[in-house]
């Protein structure tokens, strides 16, 4: 469980995140919503610690990221997973390469031929076995995502970020990602967050949804109570498409 | 920023890439492919460069002595002083700072951009120490190696433009770069290129590390570290020339 009390963020005179508390509960999939610019990635980013908040606290299984020493933040991130908007795979590596790196950086003892079908394992859970020796820029944005996935989950582990999964997808490919995401949370028992910005994903994955409006934490509850939400601002993110409307 | 804010953040960056380092068995790969990257593909262009600094050095010299009583043997030295108390190693590192520090910053920068720095920040990886370091002991290792080898290149283009042009006879070039030769100028190009490349990686490094925005913003960044670098270049020879002759 992944336990966010009290963050608040400003850059410069804005006040980016303001007060936002949160609990994101195991083996569910998490969402992080709202409008563009209400600070959802610079709450992600606090969460997994990229960005320092001014105040507040992130609490993993009640270690703290923010009060805990080096060595227990450094072994804190190791369980965490991240998959970011633009897959941030590193070029100069192939498909492959990219998942592999984790176990070479951050594993001992482990053997070239069970890092192999590791990394194997993961791609086949992606469907990308057959694009293991391609490089980054020879793949598509979806694949691009799916390796991110790869990478993310090779290392087992507890806790899984997505920034904006879904963006710069075509719809099909979109809701593959968001039933990937799913089913590698339950599979593997993780505690992950997203944030999108996607209603399709909302309503799909959305076990637990947080909205997020002028950085504070508008409303929170599960994707079928959404659309019945009193929120004003709730209301006009979730319906500004009228296909929404629909499933009232 | 502040000067002031920014020499203090430069200096914790360079903390940081000493401060809680990954494992060892880590870096000797990584500092290998710099020291390819940094030295083997620029060598071709210190060549160039070098050899024609240094025969153009032999020939304006050839020019300017227009005294009988100045033996031509003293061409040789002039090209040899030079040649190895300013031209090898400055003039090199500030081609180095264009295409070393260029390409340092535009890497890091756009690794900054897309996110794979992060991306390293979240494994838990120390990103700064993981990205720079091997670059700073790589460019420290293949820049002075490369002055050496500019050097070199500048007495031999020298010698051979002098000698083709019939402005010098062998004897005398060789005799004048032979005369009052002190080992000293060596050392002290040695640590004037060691003390460059340290500025030259690191700086470089530095400015695209700190990337914000985009595609833009990296090339920005890449002008920024070339222009930082020369700068720290030329306030640095200053230093050490009034420090160690």
């Amino acid at each position: 469980m992944i336990e966010i009390k009290n963050i608040k963020k400003r850059f410069g005179d804005k006040q980016v995140i303001d007060g936002v508390s949160g609990r994101f509960e195991n083996s569910n999939n998490s969402l992080i919503i709202g409008a563009s610019g209400t600070g959802k990635s610079v709450l992600l980013k606090c969460i997994v610690g990229l960005v320092a908040p001014d105040e507040g606290d992130v609490l993993f299984d009640g270690r703290s990221l923010y009060k805990s020493s080096l060595k227990e933040v450094k072994n804190i991130r190791r369980e965490m997973g991240m998959l970011f908007q633009g897959g941030a795979l590193f070029d100069s590596l192939t498909v492959a390469e990219n998942v592999r790196f984790p176990l070479d950086m951050l594993t001992e003892g482990m053997g070239a031929s069970e890092k192999a079908d590791r990394v194997h394992q993961c791609l086949i859970k992606v469907g990308l076995e057959q694009a293991a020796d391609k490089k980054p820029a020879e793949i598509s944005g979806g694949m691009r995502k799916r390796v991110g996935i790869a990478r993310a989950i090779v290392m087992n582990p507890k806790y899984l970020f997505c920034d904006e999964p879904n963006s710069g997808l075509d719809p099909m490919t979109s809701i593959k990602i968001d039933e990937l995401i799913s089913e590698i949370t339950d599979e593997y028992n993780m505690t992950t967050i997203v944030v999108t910005h996607d209603m399709n994903s909302v309503m799909g994955i959305g076990e637990y949804v947080m909205f997020l409006y002028q950085g504070k934490k508008e409303w929170e509850g599960d994707n079928k109570s959404i659309l019945h939400s009193d929120s004003v601002a709730l209301r006009e993110f979730v319906f500004a498409s009228k296909i929404m409307e629909s499933l009232l | 920023m502040n000067a002031i804010e920014n020499a203090g953040r430069f200096f914790l960056f360079l903390k940081s890439t000493v401060h809680n380092p990954e494992p060892f068995r880590v870096y000797p790969k990584l500092v290998v492919v710099e020291m390819v990257k940094i030295g083997t593909d620029s060598f071709l262009i210190v060549a160039i460069v070098s050899s024609f600094i240094g025969a153009v050095t032999c020939i304006q010299t050839a020019d300017n002595l227009v005294s009988p009583l100045v033996p031509l043997s003293v061409i040789g030295t002039i090209v040899r002083d030079m040649t190895l108390l300013e031209l090898a190693p400055t003039f090199t590192c500030v081609v180095l700072a264009g295409k070393v520090g260029s390409n340092l910053a535009g890497e890091i920068g756009s690794m900054r951009i897309t996110e794979q720095v992060d991306a390293l920040e979240v494994m838990g990886i120390n990103a700064s120490s993981y990205l720079i370091l091997p670059k700073m002991i790589a460019a420290c290792i293949m820049i002075p190696a490369l002055c050496v080898m500019s050097a070199i290149l500048a007495l031999m283009g020298g010698y051979l433009i002098g000698v083709a042009a019939d402005v010098i006879t062998p004897h005398d070039y060789i005799e004048g770069l032979r005369s009052g030769f002190r080992a000293s100028n060596v050392y002290f190009a040695l640590v004037k290129s060691f003390v460059f490349a340290f500025l030259i990686s690191s700086i470089s490094s530095y400015k695209g590390y700190f990337t914000t925005g985009g595609a833009l913003e990296i090339g920005q960044a890449s002008t920024k570290a070339v222009t930082n670098s020369v700068i720290g270049i030329l306030i640095a020879d200053f230093l050490l020339a009034q420090l160690l002759i």
